[in-house]
């Protein structure tokens, strides 16, 4: 009776530690070109975790492998603790593993309510739903313009797509992965091309989302990586060097010489 | 207060805009009930007419709103065809029943290619449709103790529609039915693309590698999508065989997927009246020119698609909505200068 117990706390223990997201034995090659090598990590419940590197280091590579757009040569992808290596892309993203990209991936010619209604109506599984029509759909509306308005977009949510300023439209990156409801979230350089100003403005807006997300990004700038990330995840050469939090990071050596040195004082 | 109540509605007008039934889509469709008052003896030409449209219509659906580029979509027009004049030459005139079943022959045949079509896009897509085509056209060719061959499907006999109107030679029953039946489509049409499947096809055609980022199933919605434009362009071509009584091999052709295409590229993508205003003017102005040198047709057409597409890249629809926003800003711009502050 009491060892039962005593294993069924254990099991919800393990649940409620399992890591959001994790990686085992990750590798990836482009004929003889290594992008990823032996990639382990994992990302807590409600972590803001940042993952740097030089150019070419596989940063990007490594979103596409965790979101199933690209297929590893070897390892293991688990979102919670379920393993996803297999899984369409999609599906990931019905499961709560959602990213935003680089280079604005956005609908030109939608309006920005359109945009976002969209990607919520698809999580609702109203995707293939054509008996009615969508303004009859007021609950995937009022949802798609209050993530806009969360988002500092309320006033430009019926303008196209792609009239918008770049900077706003960086901000519709993130408020089409929110429409997903996602569990972990996968930012990959989200100020890209923004000015410094304004990204920190951008970043505030990421570490106010809400706890039950995890965030996993990219990003350049040592500053806005310092006072967001909880941990930083070093990548170079296809393979993680080192992982800490901010303080370990600044004080590495090896940072230092192949990262740091080289931005900072190069 | 009622400042605060309209920004409250506006988000749901912004959505609701769009699908509203405009005047001139009303005058349109009254506009096509002429031919049976002022071009009597054109009736048969518009029958054909119409038949085209919602061939284009058929094709509108793939390509102006998914972006999926077919050139082989004459494959479901001449399979609709062949089954509705097949039916109706071994016994069974009926020509609705006719209809139902010839689209859907063309649908489970458009289901199951559209299985290879999902998986591709671009120049891949192109070749497959059209080697589709191609594929059927000769299945349809050497098949003759079946289809007639090159000679055509003789012996088609139908049965008046709804059991009393007659298929005159004057075209009055078939304009009329056809009439019909590409208003009834259209309304399905119209209903889809103002649906979230409609957003969601559109998201297709604006970003397909977005799609799958915010979970779309991209792949079952462009099989749905296709689907039902197989059963659509499958109807269009069992209207030809009811209303002719004839099916030519011509109907599975490489030509006439070549030449929806034009239509819906002249008349204008996406709009789901391009294709319609397309094949008006092209089947009107073939009927006209090639009276005159049925040599030459090929020739204006040319120079027509050439002109359409370097000068109105939406097509004659898409510069039509262009100029009217244009002079109606430019109107209101000079009508806001005009009255003093």
């Amino acid at each position: 009776m009491v060892v039962a117990m005593v294993v069924v706390i254990a099991a919800r223990d393990a649940a409620v530690n399992a890591p959001a997201l994790s990686t085992r034995g990750l590798n990836k090659r482009f004929g003889s070109l290594v992008v990823a090598r032996d990639i382990e990590f994992a990302l807590p419940q409600g972590a803001r975790y940042a993952l740097v590197g030089p150019n070419g280091a596989g940063k990007t590579t490594l979103i596409n492998l965790i979101t199933g757009m690209l297929q590893p040569d070897e390892g293991r992808i688990f979102l919670g603790e379920d393993e996803i290596t297999s899984s369409r892309p999609e599906q990931r993203v019905k499961r709560g593993l959602v990213r935003t990209f680089q280079i604005n991936t956005l609908f030109p010619h939608l309006s920005v309510l359109e945009a976002v209604t969209l990607a919520v109506c698809e999580r609702r599984g109203h995707g293939g739903a054509w008996l009615r029509r969508l303004p009859a759909y007021r609950d995937a509306i009022d949802e798609a313009y209050g993530i806009l308005g969360s988002l500092m977009l309320g006033n430009q949510c019926y303008r196209l797509t792609r009239e918008l300023a770049y900077g706003q439209q960086r901000l519709l990156e993130i408020a089409l992965a929110l429409a997903t409801k996602p569990r972990v979230l996968l930012l990959d350089e989200p100020a890209a091309g923004v000015p410094r100003e304004e990204s920190a403005e951008l970043f505030t807006a990421i570490s106010s989302l809400s706890q039950h997300i995890s965030v996993l990004f990219i990003e350049h700038d040592m500053d806005i990586v310092f006072r967001f990330a909880s941990r930083i995840i070093v990548m170079v050469g296809g393979r993680i060097l080192v992982e800490g939090t901010p303080g370990e990071i600044a004080a590495d050596e090896r940072v230092r010489e192949v990262y740091l040195g080289k931005r900072g004082h190069g | 207060m009622s400042a605060a109540l309209e920004g409250l509605a506006e988000r749901y007008l912004h959505l609701e805009r769009p699908t509203r039934w405009r005047k001139s889509e009303i005058a349109f469709w009254i506009a096509t009930l002429l031919p049976f008052f002022l071009f009597e003896s054109y009736l048969s030409l518009a029958s054909q007419v119409a038949i085209t449209a919602l061939f284009a219509l058929s094709l509108d659906l793939i390509l102006g709103y998914a972006g999926i580029v077919s050139l082989g979509h004459a494959a479901f027009f001449g399979l609709g065809a062949y089954a509705a004049g097949l039916i109706a030459k071994h016994g069974w005139g009926e020509p609705l029943s006719g209809l139902v079943m010839a689209a859907a022959l063309a649908g489970v045949v458009g289901y199951a290619a559209s299985f290879i079509i999902a998986r591709f896009r671009h120049l891949a897509l192109i070749m497959i449709t059209l080697g589709l085509g191609l594929l059927l056209y000769e299945a349809a060719n050497s098949a003759s103790w079946l289809t007639g061959g090159a000679d055509g499907l003789q012996g088609v006999r139908m049965w008046p529609l709804l059991g009393y109107f007659k298929f005159d030679l004057f075209g009055f029953t078939a304009y009329t039915y056809s009439l019909a039946v590409l208003f009834l489509v259209f309304l399905v049409a119209r209903r889809l693309i103002h649906s979230p499947f409609g957003l969601s096809l559109r998201g297709i055609r604006e970003n397909p590698v977005r799609m799958p980022a915010i979970g779309a199933p991209s792949h079952a919605h462009i099989r749905k999508i296709y689907s039902i434009s197989a059963v659509m362009a499958g109807m269009a071509g069992a209207l030809l065989a009811q209303t002719t009584s004839t099916v030519s091999l011509e109907a599975l052709g490489f030509q006439r997927s070549a030449d929806v295409l034009v239509i819906l590229i002249l008349g204008g993508a996406g709009r789901l009246y391009g294709g319609i205003l397309g094949a008006i003017i092209y089947m009107v102005a073939r009927d006209q020119f090639s009276g005159v040198n049925p040599q030459y047709w090929y020739f204006w057409i040319g120079l027509l698609l050439i002109a359409v597409v370097t000068l109105l890249p939406n097509g004659i629809l898409g510069g039509l909505a262009q100029w009217t926003s244009r002079w109606s800003s430019r109107w209101s711009s000079s009508s806001r200068r005009g009255t003093p502050p």
